[in-house]
């Protein structure tokens, strides 16, 4: 690592730390009703949209209830995306004149917006509109933010309060996460990111001449656009001259700046991140992975706050950046070594294949690092071509169930579910009741938990293993041996933990991968939310216990270090063996040389 | 189902302000402070014609120019509708042959030696309008050669074009291949 690297990576740590602890004051106020610096521009406008919608803010809602609103409420949006992208070809703002999307595409695009996975089997600058990425892709970066968003708090809530039915009103915490904390700080980012270059307009694509024009060999198609071929099955091809590109255009900045602070990741092109017109400068990179990070961050803080004890939420941090840092190193190492069986080609320098030349390597590790620790699964480097160790850790991050600061409120109340499982198995060593935050922790809380940390693997080892048995599911890998198994694995991960990112030479736009990744995804994402919301419900139930001497406490170093082991033991237990024969199986293989 | 109204309704009026409102203030703001960069920081020439984007690299191959990254876009490198990297995973035998053949013709322009990683490997956008400055430098003899000006100037040249760090910290050292090859050619036309 030169100095810079160094520096640059401190300093993002530093400027992240700094604001964990204002940013979870602000938004434990605003999900508390309190007044903030925003509370006069904003109070008038919540008040309209609970007018507007019929919402009552005194009602206090059961688990039942506010499970059946957030469920409810993302069905419609669900359906309203699912709408949009069927009708693609008839709606407005549509230049480059796109048709609607296949059904089970755009099923599988609805269902992944709709759950913050963006996993995307299009390319968005061939395939979707302007409405398609504002009133359907841009809106679903907020409201499945939003809903992540609530669930954590419902949670929170669900330890603090005492002897009480109700863990809030879904409706109200929606509006107060979308109109005080989402908007406001993607309109600030979305003009900084402008500024760095982003773009930001309606304008149809453009048509730019080459300084050289380019020739290259175009395929022959015959009257009904199929590849014509000659005796010997090759491909006609003729010479054909570029004297001019399409650049494409759009609505990029208001997308970006959501897609990154909703820990959404969606890209608004093919390239995502790496795109220049998505992330510019270094300068935009590292704002972007600030943003990736930030609100999960300060969500840490807010339930420390929120539960009378500031430690237990620093605690939760020290966990995740421990982890964090950990697999940041590992990957900065892996890659910085370059590809041994490149090198021996007569080339030097780190392993540049899929990498952008303007962000360093430490920009591009911290990334990787931060949009697979997270739920974003924004890329700005390809993770189908880094080093199979450099590989594996972003793969690792998504299997560890994304509490690496994790998706927005999703990392959280994941997190909550592994403190659960640690408590519990830390009671049942020292034989005392297992308790946290003065509640305690019974066989309902230990169904809740176990159902949030383990239905992704579950998932994940199903759908992969189908996946081996359907020859067509394999013959989307792009890669063959080892690497194809871990583009498998890393897909079904990817959409079961609702990250969205992917080792994207796998084509996923078959009706195989587009049906079984949107089940995934469903169940990934409502499966832990339900058991999260149902734990809230019963811990709101139970009286507190104050602390004895008996009691275990959580806020301190050996907890984090407990916490830590037990969240490494469950990921590795379950995922050892697929593990070791994709990415370890290929690490041997490129240092045998072959 | 007492919540069924207020979830359409939500539907509705969040569309309307996250879908509608906020990407047109956005969009308002960002065309009145940065108009330049809103639209794609396209360069034009002296004549006011659109000559590209300095954010979004072009295909060079001529020997008279200095060459970009190998992109992995579709129909052929530098294409900008259709971003993306190879996804080439790193023992792929096909990638490794790819990457040989592209060591090759390298060398066949008189370079000798190692190259740098950069200029064989494709970048994750497909259209990186960056190299690093040691690609550009082992391209100046080429450059110089065919267009008859001396390495001395051109390896100026490049120097004037290699980006810092922005900040002074963040990111890495770069040239920008259009901005380059544009000044290459009022340069030595």
């Amino acid at each position: 690592m030169n100095p810079y690297e160094w520096l640059q990576t401190i300093l993002f740590f530093i400027a992240l730390l700094a604001l964990i602890k204002p940013f979870g004051t602000f938004m434990a106020k605003v999900y508390q009703g309190e007044r903030t610096f925003l509370s006069p521009v904003f109070v008038p406008c919540e008040n309209l949209l609970y007018r507007i919608c019929g919402v009552d803010t005194d009602e206090e809602m059961g688990w039942k209830v506010y499970a059946a609103g957030l469920l409810l409420f993302n069905v419609m949006c669900g359906v309203a995306l699912f709408a949009i992208l069927l009708l693609q070809g008839v709606l407005p703002l549509n230049p480059q004149k796109f048709p609607a999307f296949s059904w089970h595409l755009a099923l599988n695009t609805a269902i992944s917006f709709t759950t913050n996975t963006n996993w995307q089997n299009y390319s968005g600058e061939q395939a979707a509109s302007y409405f398609t990425q504002m009133f359907g892709f841009t809106v679903h970066n907020f409201v499945s933010a939003a809903t992540g968003m609530v669930v954590a708090i419902a949670l929170i809530r669900g330890f603090v309060r005492r002897k009480a039915s109700a863990i809030g009103n879904f409706w109200v915490d929606l509006t107060r996460s979308i109109l005080y904390i989402l908007l406001p700080l993607s309109l600030v980012y979305a003009i900084f990111l402008v500024s760095q270059g982003v773009i930001q307009n309606f304008s149809d694509y453009k048509t730019v001449p080459l300084v050289q024009p380019t020739t290259y060999d175009k395929p022959r198609l015959d009257d009904k656009g199929n590849p014509l071929k000659d005796a010997k099955g090759n491909p006609i091809t003729e010479s054909v001259t570029a004297q001019s590109v399409t650049i494409p255009m759009g609505p990029v900045a208001s997308q970006e700046a959501i897609k990154e602070l909703g820990t959404n990741g969606g890209g608004f092109f093919n390239a995502n991140s790496a795109h220049p017109y998505e992330n510019p400068t270094p300068l935009s990179n590292m704002a972007e992975i600030f943003l990736i990070l930030l609100i999960s961050g300060g969500l840490t803080y807010t339930f420390g706050r929120m539960a009378g004890n500031p430690r237990q939420g620093w605690a939760l941090l020290a966990v995740m950046l421990a982890i964090l840092i950990l697999a940041l190193g590992v990957l900065y190492w892996a890659e910085s070594n370059g590809n041994p069986l490149v090198a021996k080609l007569g080339v030097y320098g780190i392993n540049m294949e899929g990498k952008e030349t303007r962000f360093g390597l430490a920009g591009s590790s911290l990334f990787t690092v931060a949009t697979t620790g997270t739920s974003c699964g924004a890329v700005n480097t390809m993770h189908d071509s880094l080093t199979p160790l450099g590989g594996m850790m972003p793969l690792s991050l998504i299997l560890l169930s994304e509490v690496i600061f994790g998706g927005v409120g999703t990392g959280l109340y994941t997190m909550l579910a592994f403190v659960v499982i640690a408590v519990f198995v830390a009671g049942l060593m020292i034989g005392r009741t297992p308790e946290f935050l003065g509640k305690k922790i019974e066989a309902r809380e230990m169904w809740m938990s176990i159902i949030t940390v383990l239905t992704s693997g579950i998932l994940i080892l199903v759908f992969s293993g189908v996946a081996m048995m359907v020859p067509s599911a394999v013959a989307s890998m792009a890669n063959p041996g080892a690497h194809g198994l871990s583009e498998v694995i890393y897909a079904f991960a990817s959409m079961s933990n609702n990250n969205g990112s992917a080792f994207a030479g796998l084509n996923g736009n078959t009706i195989f991968y587009n049906l079984t990744g949107a089940v995934a995804m469903f169940i990934g994402r409502f499966a832990p939310i339900v058991a999260s919301l149902a734990m809230a419900g019963s811990l709101a139930e139970k009286k507190y216990v104050p602390p004895s001497l008996g009691t275990l406490p959580t806020d301190k170093v050996p907890f984090v270090l407990w916490l830590t082991l037990v969240i490494v033991i469950v990921g590795a237990l379950t995922f050892f063996p697929a593990l070791s024969l994709g990415p370890i199986v290929e690490h041997l293989t490129m240092l045998g040389g072959n | 189902m007492k919540e069924l109204k207020p979830a359409i309704l939500f539907v509705i009026v969040f569309t309307i302000l996250c879908g509608g409102i906020y990407p047109a203030v956005v969009t308002g703001i960002a065309s009145a402070v940065f108009p330049k960069q809103a639209k794609g920081s396209f360069i034009t020439d002296k004549n006011g014609r659109m000559v590209g984007s300095s954010l979004i690299g072009q295909p060079f191959s001529d020997l008279r120019y200095f060459w970009p990254r190998p992109s992995a876009t579709s129909d052929f490198g530098y294409n900008p509708v259709a971003s993306g990297g190879s996804n080439s995973g790193p023992t792929n035998p096909d990638y490794l042959k790819t990457v040989a053949d592209r060591v090759k013709s390298l060398h066949d322009t008189g370079i000798q030696g190692n190259v740098p990683a950069d200029l064989v490997e494709a970048s994750a956008s497909g259209l990186d309008p960056h190299i690093s400055p040691e690609a550009a430098k082992v391209q100046v003899p080429r450059v110089a050669k065919a267009r008859g000006v001396t390495e001395e100037a051109l390896n100026k040249l490049v120097a004037a074009h290699t980006e810092d760090r922005q900040l002074g910290i963040l990111g890495s050292l770069r040239v920008n291949v259009l901005a380059l090859n544009l000044e290459l050619d009022k340069l030595a036309p």
